[in-house]
Formats: C-alpha cells, structure tokens, sequence
C-alpha cells in the first residue's frame, strides 16, 4: 500500500515539477570549443557562463563541443532548436563557426547572445534583432590597437593575421585607425604553427613594428619563434594572445609586450572583484578575457530574465537592450546594432611574483562603438 | 625583395623539410613494414610533447626532456601495439582506421584529463637561443639549425639500421612476405613490437622537437598526421629514402610558394587581393604537388612497383 501511495505520489511530484518547468525555467544551449586546438577558449568561456549562472534555478544549460568545426557546429545547433527545444544560444568562440549557425538560429526566432565571435557581417548588413554580442565587434580590440601604434609612434608596421572572417576584420580594424605606412600585410592559414617565413619576412621589411592577431596556440607559436629569432622589432597585439590560458606557455618571450582588450584582471569594479575572487574560488586558476565575456553574458541573460519571461519576445529582448547588469568591465551598454559600446584598454603583461599576467596602462578608446552601425537596419 | 631573405627562405624551406622527416619516418616504417594504417601516429607525436613539457616543468632541462620524450612515446607505442595493435595486423584497413582512429579520441581526452585544456610551456635552452650568422649577412635561429641537424642523425640512423643491420633485412624481408620470415624462424610478433616501438619514439621525439618552438596543446597531432600521410604517399609507402626527398620536397614547395606566390601575383594586382588569393594559392600548394606525383608515378617516388 506504501508504496503505490509512494509511486502515485512520486508521479504527481514528476508531472508537478515539469508543469513548473514549462512555466518558467529558460533553457540555453552552449555551443562552444571543448576539445582539440582552441579548446581553452571555449572552457573558460564555459566556466565564466557557468560561474554566472549557478545560483539561478531557472536556467538549464546544455553545452555541446563543436570542435571548431562549422558543421559539427551547425549540426549541434540543428539538435538544439529542434530536439532540445532551447530558448537562447550561445557559446561560438570563431567568426566562422558563427557566421554557419548565427543567421539560421535567429532566423527560426531564438535568441543568440555571442560571447566571443563578432563579425562584422552580423554587425553591419546581417545584423539581427535577436543578435546580441556581449564581447566586442571583430575590429574593435585591433582598432584600439592601431590607435596604439600611432600614440607610440610607429610609422611603419608588418601586420599579420589568418585567413578567416576574424583574420580580415582585425587587419581591416587595425589599418581603420592606423595613420603610418604598413611594411607589409600577410595572411597566415588558420591553424598554421610554424611562422619562419613570415619572420623572415619581417625581419626583410625594415618595419619599425609588427602588429599579430593570433589566437590560441597559434600566438603561443608566433611569439616563441620571434623571440627565438633575435628579432628585436617591437610587437603589439589584441589581448587574444596575450590572454590568461595561454601566458604561462608563451613564457617570458610575452613579458612587456602592450596588448588591448576590453577587460583586465585589474579593473577597478565591484563586480570585477567579485568575478575574479569568485572565479578562482570556482576552478582555482585567474580568470581569462574569455571567462570575463562568457560571465558577462551569464549575467545579462540573468538581467533580462529577472524583467521578461523568454516567452514574451519583444519584452524579453528590450530588457536584452538595456543591458541592465553590473558587467566586470563596469560600463556597459548596447549599440543600435547590438554590439558593445566599451573602453578599450591598452595592458601591458607584467610579473606578479612568479605568475605573468597584464595590468592596465591607459585607456586606449573610450565609449568606443563599432564602425558598421550605419549598415545595420534594425 | 633580396637575395638574403630569399636564401633565409630557402632555409626555411629545408628546416620544415627535416621537421616533415621527423614526423613521417616512423609512420612510414609503420605503414609501409607491417601494412599497419596508424592514425594515432599523431597522439604518439602529442605524448612525446606531453612527457617533455611534464619533464620541463619538473627538471627544468630540455635535455631530459627530449630523453622523456621518445622513451615514453616508446613505451606507449609498444604497450599499444602489444594490447591493441597487434589484434589489427590480419583484419582489413578500415578496421585499423576504426580502432586507431578511436586511440585518437582515447589519448586525447586522457591527455586532457591529466594537464588540463590549457597549453604548456616548453623552451628552448639557453644554448639553442637566438640566431647565428650562417653566410655574410645571413642570420639563422640555431634551434632550427638543431632541427636539420637532429633530422640528419635521424635519416643517418635510419638508413644504417634499416641497410646495414641484421634488424634491418628482417625488416625489408617483412616487408616483402610475411608469411615466408616468420616460416625462416624469425620472430615476426618481437619484431613488430620493436618496429612500432621505433616508429613511437620517432614521432614522440618529433613532438618535444617541434612543440618547443610551436605550442603544446591537446589535438595538436591531428593537423601533422594529414602532412605526415601526404609525405609517405608521395614518398612511396615503406621506403624511407622515399620520405626523405618527399620531406624535403614538400618543404621546398610548401615555404618557397607560401612566400613567391603572393610575391608574383602582387604585380598583376593589388597587395590586399594578392595576399589573400596567394596564400589560399600557397596552401594548397602540397596536394597539388602530391596530384602531380601521383599522375606521374602511381606508387609514390620510391614505391615498390604494382606487378
């Protein structure tokens, strides 16, 4: 007797809680890098998100590995939308992988909130309602960049960078702002190791700088091999290679280097602090520009849902827009095209004891915004 | 552009080729010997730059780093090749592909379970450190310089073990039939085991090699294995002499076109255009030589002739 009372009760329970579930809970499908090249991005991404979320019982998360290929990647969000039935998207680390998955997802009426990839085709003609990027546009960080170059007073600069949607919008970004001459600009493969000939080229081009976009392994590569080659041309660089994950493999051949990013470790903010002391308490290591970003949209997704249900879709994307939460990087609000207007800092990568890492030297552009505004009718 | 930078270049070009060797020689002994298709070549590559990094870290010596490195690359081979490999050798190719494909999935996640997802640090000693002037005017990183040298011992070592010993005609009479060495009485299951053996330390020395100077990062075997492939295909399967030009081809080709090819099309158009389209150009450069190679001769430079 106990024990149907018990199954009866129990199947109550079930049905009880998946009523309540339907009512209320918002489910959010996490695309992102776990394995393979790259795959530090994507975890760090992962555990900024999760670090934003955890306290919150009304989000469920599923997070799948798209190995940073595209069609793992749109496979993955196919599953999502149709057998998971998820709310919102997010996650995709590379501007190629978005730009497979992005445009179809919004268009089956989601909600994608990027925490890293912002090409500029999603920004300016491709732009979306239900687009949002939390990170920056592409070119902002090598805008600031070339701002840099010019305030130092760099006349001639190599630039380099691989050959994909993010490749392009960081030369394209960089030379915006840069007023000197370019000694030269090559684009590398995308995934390549081995730099010797492109450092054969530099050191031929008489340049007085070389500015590099080379996220992931591909940075820590670069960076052994110019300081291995005796080179002593001045590097300046987006935060990408310069990053938390990937300093202590880079070494000493990084240390002093002047790197832009929107974040740093240093910003002076309470929810900065709270970030960085909460994140090492979490997973016992600094936090990366990358963890920041995948937090920042933890908490503008927990922002929106504490005004809209997801539900309500013009509600809950207007309460996207105001972007009403305490971000690490302390001001933060949308552009029309949705995308971030931020300060954009020039670091530098120090010694703290025997950990390297970057502290803040200047602002490099402030309330900056992003150059496809005018292209994007929304 | 100058006649140094195009020498540099050329340089460069023969340093990529000893690191293409580096990492073929032991997929084509493996290959090419026991008729085995080992995809996990490239997962011994990662554990051989694993175990160097671990041993970094600990010592501090890039010495006995490189020691850690193919002996434990040695010692993985041969506990695979006793556990699992050996079960392959009479099944059909895709079987193998199945289960070294799966070794892959295995060791990686097993790498990432161990060190974490993040790359680990590894350098190049103070000895090796910055560039020497080779010709007048000519600078040349000694740690590449290193890299030739190390695959010159390599190529020497190879062809004297594989030419002038006594393990060498067991090899080459494997090779040639199977069933008829192991009826002379030769142990043919010791003798795989050696050879995969070798053919791990090879590609674990490889990977402490390059992974000093690129980065030491899970999955970083899987990009080297489809070079590798390319190499001993255009080599010839089996023969090393064959791998050894291929490499160096391959090399040649891949760092002259990289660079020559966005060079000529900068005077038909503009510098942006001929950058992007050179460098597409550039890098498939290697298949077309490998389409060319395999048009003229079937079986690779140095194959063994289909009767």
């Amino acid at each position: 007797m106990f024990k149907i009372i018990n199954l009866i009760l129990s199947i109550v329970l079930l049905f009880a809680s998946s009523a309540f579930a339907d009512g209320h809970k918002l489910k959010v499908g996490m695309i992102t890098t776990l394995s393979g090249g790259g795959s530090g991005l994507g975890i760090d991404v992962r555990d900024g998100f999760m670090l934003a979320v955890r306290g919150s019982k009304d989000i469920e998360v599923v997070i799948e590995d798209d190995q940073r290929k595209p069609d793992i990647a749109v496979q993955l969000a196919d599953k999502m939308i149709q057998s998971e039935k998820v709310d919102v998207l997010t996650g995709i680390i590379w501007s190629n992988l978005a730009m497979a998955v992005v445009p179809a997802a919004v268009n089956q009426g989601k909600f994608y909130l990027s925490p890293n990839a912002g090409p500029s085709a999603l920004a300016g003609k491709g732009c979306h309602e239900n687009y949002f990027n939390v990170a920056w546009q592409n070119d902002n960080l090598h805008e600031a960049a070339g701002g840099h170059a010019n305030s130092t007073g760099f006349k001639n600069t190599f630039i380099l960078a691989p050959n994909y949607p993010a490749g392009k919008d960081a030369l394209t970004g960089f030379k915006r702002y840069f007023k000197g001459n370019l000694a030269g600009e090559i684009y590398t493969k995308l995934g390549q190791t081995d730099y010797a000939v492109e450092i054969a080229q530099i050191r031929a081009s008489n340049a007085d700088s070389v500015f590099f976009f080379l996220p992931g392994g591909m940075g820590i590569g670069f960076m052994k091999q110019y300081a291995q080659s005796g080179i002593e041309i001045p590097v300046v660089g987006p935060a990408f290679s310069f990053d938390q994950g990937i300093l202590k493999a880079v070494g000493d051949a990084a240390l002093g280097v002047k790197n832009t990013s929107q974040w740093s470790k240093d910003l002076d903010n309470k929810a900065n602090k709270k970030f960085v002391s909460d994140f090492q308490n979490e997973y016992g290591r600094l936090p990366s520009l990358y963890a920041s970003q995948g937090y920042d949209t933890g908490m503008l997704l927990i922002s929106a849902m504490a005004k809209a249900s997801v539900n309500d879709m013009e509600a809950f994307r207007d309460a996207l827009r105001s972007a009403d939460f305490d971000s690490t990087r302390g001001q933060f609000r949308f552009s029309s095209n949705h995308h971030p207007i931020q300060d954009i800092y020039v670091r530098e990568v120090i010694k703290e004891g025997d950990t390297l890492t970057n502290k803040i030297v200047s602002v490099g552009l402030q309330d900056h915004s992003n150059a496809y505004v005018d292209q994007c009718s929304m | 552009m100058t006649a140094e930078l195009l020498i540099e270049q050329f340089l460069n070009g023969l340093q990529f080729g000893f690191m293409l060797f580096l990492m073929s020689a032991g997929l084509t002994l493996i290959f090419g010997v026991m008729g085995l298709i080992n995809l996990a070549h490239g997962s011994l590559y990662m554990i051989g730059a694993f175990s160097a990094a671990a041993t970094f870290a600990f010592f501090n010596s890039f010495w006995l780093s490189l020691l850690a490195s193919f002996s434990c690359a040695a010692i993985v081979g041969i506990v695979v090749e006793k556990t699992i490999i050996r079960k392959l050798y009479n099944r059909d190719h895709l079987d193998q592909v199945l289960v070294t494909f799966a070794l892959i999935l295995f060791f990686s996640e097993l790498v990432r379970w161990i060190f974490g997802a993040f790359p680990l640090y590894l350098d190049v000693p103070e000895l090796l450190n910055g560039s020497i002037e080779v010709f007048s005017g000519i600078y040349y990183s000694k740690y590449r310089l290193f890299i030739i040298f190390v695959g010159l011992i390599i190529a020497v070592f190879l062809f004297f073990l594989i030419g002038k010993t006594n393990l060498g005609i067991q090899i080459r009479a494997g090779q040639h039939d199977r069933e008829m060495i192991s009826a002379l009485g030769v142990d043919i299951s010791k003798l795989y085991t050696l050879l995969f053996g070798i053919g791990a330390a090879l590609a674990g020395l490889a990977g402490a090699l390059i992974g000093t100077i690129q980065s030491v990062e899970v999955g970083m075997g899987e990009p080297i294995l489809i070079l590798a492939f390319v190499i001993i295909v255009i080599g010839g399967i089996g023969s090393i002499k064959g791998a050894f030009i291929a490499s160096l081809l391959v090399g040649l080709v891949d760092t002259l076109g990289r660079f020559l090819i966005p060079w000529v099309l900068q005077t038909v158009t503009n510098p942006s255009d001929a950058m992007s389209v050179g460098s597409a150009i550039g890098s498939m450069l290697i298949y077309i030589l490998m389409a060319i190679i395999l048009i003229l001769k079937p079986t690779g430079l140095y194959g063994k002739q289909l009767s």
